[in-house]
Formats: C-alpha cells, structure tokens, sequence
C-alpha cells in the first residue's frame, strides 16, 4: 500500500465534491460531501481494500486524510 | 389461568442470546416473576454470571452457538418438558455502507438473526416440544419496522424477515393459542450498539440526544415489556410488531 494509492481510494469515495485543492495533508472533515455516513465508507473501504480493520474513533481523532493512511499502515506492519 | 395474569408462575421460557444484553436482562425479569428459564448462548461462563443475577428457579442452561450446523438438534434434544414460551434474544449488527455490502455478512447476519430464530421455533414445535397457549418473542428491531439508520441494510432486512413472518406464524399457531410477535426496541445501551467499533460515543451521544426524547432505553426496559407478552395478561396479542424507543418514531 503505496501513501498515493491509499489517497487515490480516499478520494474515489466521494461523488459530488470538488476535490482537485485537496492534498493528503489536506482536512477531510473540511471536504463539503464529508459526514458520518462517509466515516462508515471510508472503515469498509479499508477494510475491503486492505484487510485492515479501523474504528470510528480513530476517524475521529484523525485530522488530515494523511492521519488517516497512518493509522491504516501502522495496523499493516503490525499485523 | 393465574389470579395475577402477569406472573409467569410454572412457566418454562427458552430465553437465547441470554449471556448478555437484553436476553440477560429478560432471563433475569421472567425469575422475578416466578418463572423457569432455558438459557441459551455461546459463554457457560457468562449464562452462569447471568444466571447467579436470577431469582432461583428451575432453571437450565444449554451451550448453544448459533454459527453452528447442530445448534437446532442440541437445543431440540436437551429440553426434556414442554416450555410454555420462546424469547428470541440471540442477534449480532454489522454496520456497512450498502455499496460495501457481500455475500458474507449478509449470510452471516440472516443466519443468525433471522434462519436460526425462525427454524428453532420451527424445530421445537413439530417436537411438540411448545405447549398450547404458549408465547413466542422475537427481539427484532426499530430497523424492521422501517425506522432505520445509515450502514445497517443487511441488519434491518434480517429484522424485516422476522417482523413479516411473525405475522404469519401468529396466524396458523392462533388454533393453539401460540402467540407470536415481536419487539421492535430502538437504541437500547447494549453492547450490540455502545461497543460498535464503527460508531463513537460522540455519535451515538449525538443520536440520542437529537432523536430520543426519553434517551436511549435499557435492557430491562425491554425486558419488562418481554415479560408481559410471555404472561397470560397479553393473552388476546399475537402478529404484533410491538415498537418501543423512548418516542424516536413521534417526529
């Protein structure tokens, strides 16, 4: 899992928003389309994509999509 | 019939899924009321925490998982009287997005919570192992009966199976005078909904607070009302998809 590949399916989850200012650095909360409904879809698509298992929580206490993708690859190499 | 309706006095109730949650808490209610409980679940251990809270009784506990391909013969087999009742407590969630669904967890959660309860009955009665006038109680859910929530497809259609085959069972046991319904209880603080790994304490905070008037209920709270269709005082009740949920449904 390549940190450009994990931004790629991030962002192919979201349907309506403009999304081309948005970086890995970027706030995902501050993307328009964002919503508790989206925490679910993104927990399935990594769960789905990389057999990886994250919690609401730590979407909540992740900032940056980049928070996100390092809660995703520290659960890789532990496994 | 009992000079108090409401007692379950020399009644028998299978209770599953009675290791926790509201099958604990509805095992726990009928021993108040003097009945005798099977009780059903994966944990000997915690069945006999469950069991060590009930008033003494009769009582009997059965090892069952539900995952399992002779949970139904197992059950069968190790209830020697007839029982006077059924509470259908057992159930898992699995909260995902409808585009995410598969065929696993949609096997998975129909199996459990809508094959297993719907073929126990099914087991149990051509056993002849259910009396006449016996009630029979799904613990379905709010999701069944339409009021939903985003991620929960796969759940709310196993809860919807359960909520329009009651009807059915309800009328051809009607000449045994077998009840059959089911409760349809919104967000009750069970580990089903507080420990879900997709969902915050700030969600469901949220929720609670934007969508039940009276909060969220507690398992006995559905326990209480368990107990009355187990009892002879809700002897005229049968095909009824009964709702509780703190007033979520008055919007």
């Amino acid at each position: 899992m390549t940190e450009n590949y994990f931004f790629e399916k991030f962002l192919e989850q979201f349907e309506e928003s403009d999304l081309s200012q948005i970086t890995i650095d970027s706030e995902f909360r501050s993307i328009e389309e964002w919503s508790s409904m989206m925490a679910l879809v993104i927990i399935a698509m990594v769960d789905e994509e990389f057999g990886i298992t994250i919690t609401g929580d730590d979407i909540r206490k992740s900032v940056t999509i980049r928070d996100v993708y390092n809660v995703v690859a520290a659960r890789k190499t532990a496994v | 019939m009992n000079d108090f309706p409401f007692s379950l006095e020399q009644k028998t109730i299978l209770v599953t899924g009675a290791s926790s949650g509201i099958g604990r808490a509805t095992a726990i209610a009928i021993s108040r009321l003097k009945g005798n409980v099977i009780l059903t679940g994966r944990s000997e251990k915690r069945l006999n925490e469950t069991l060590n809270q009930m008033d003494k009784g009769e009582h009997q506990i059965i090892c069952a998982d539900f995952s399992s391909n002779n949970v139904l013969n197992l059950i069968c087999q190790s209830i020697s009287g007839k029982i006077n009742g059924i509470v259908h407590s057992a159930g898992i969630l699995k909260t995902l997005p409808f585009k995410f669904s598969n065929i696993d967890v949609l096997r998975e959660l129909m199996k459990i919570n809508f094959e297993v309860p719907f073929l126990l009955s099914q087991s149990l009665l051509k056993s002849k192992l259910i009396s006449n006038e016996s009630s029979i109680v799904f613990v379905s859910s709010l999701s069944g009966s339409g009021k939903i929530a985003p991620g929960i497809s796969i759940y709310a259609a196993s809860k919807g199976a359960i909520n329009a085959s009651v009807k059915v069972m309800a009328l051809e046991l009607a000449k045994n005078k077998i009840r059959v319904n089911s409760v349809c209880p919104g967000m009750v603080n069970t580990n089903l909904n507080t420990n879900n790994p997709n969902l915050t304490n700030e969600d469901l905070k949220k929720d609670e607070k934007l969508t039940y008037p009276l909060g969220y209920g507690e398992p006995e709270d559905v326990a209480n009302y368990i107990t009355f269709l187990l009892s002879d005082a809700s002897k005229w009740v049968t095909g009824a998809n009964i709702i509780m949920d703190g007033g979520a449904t008055i919007h």
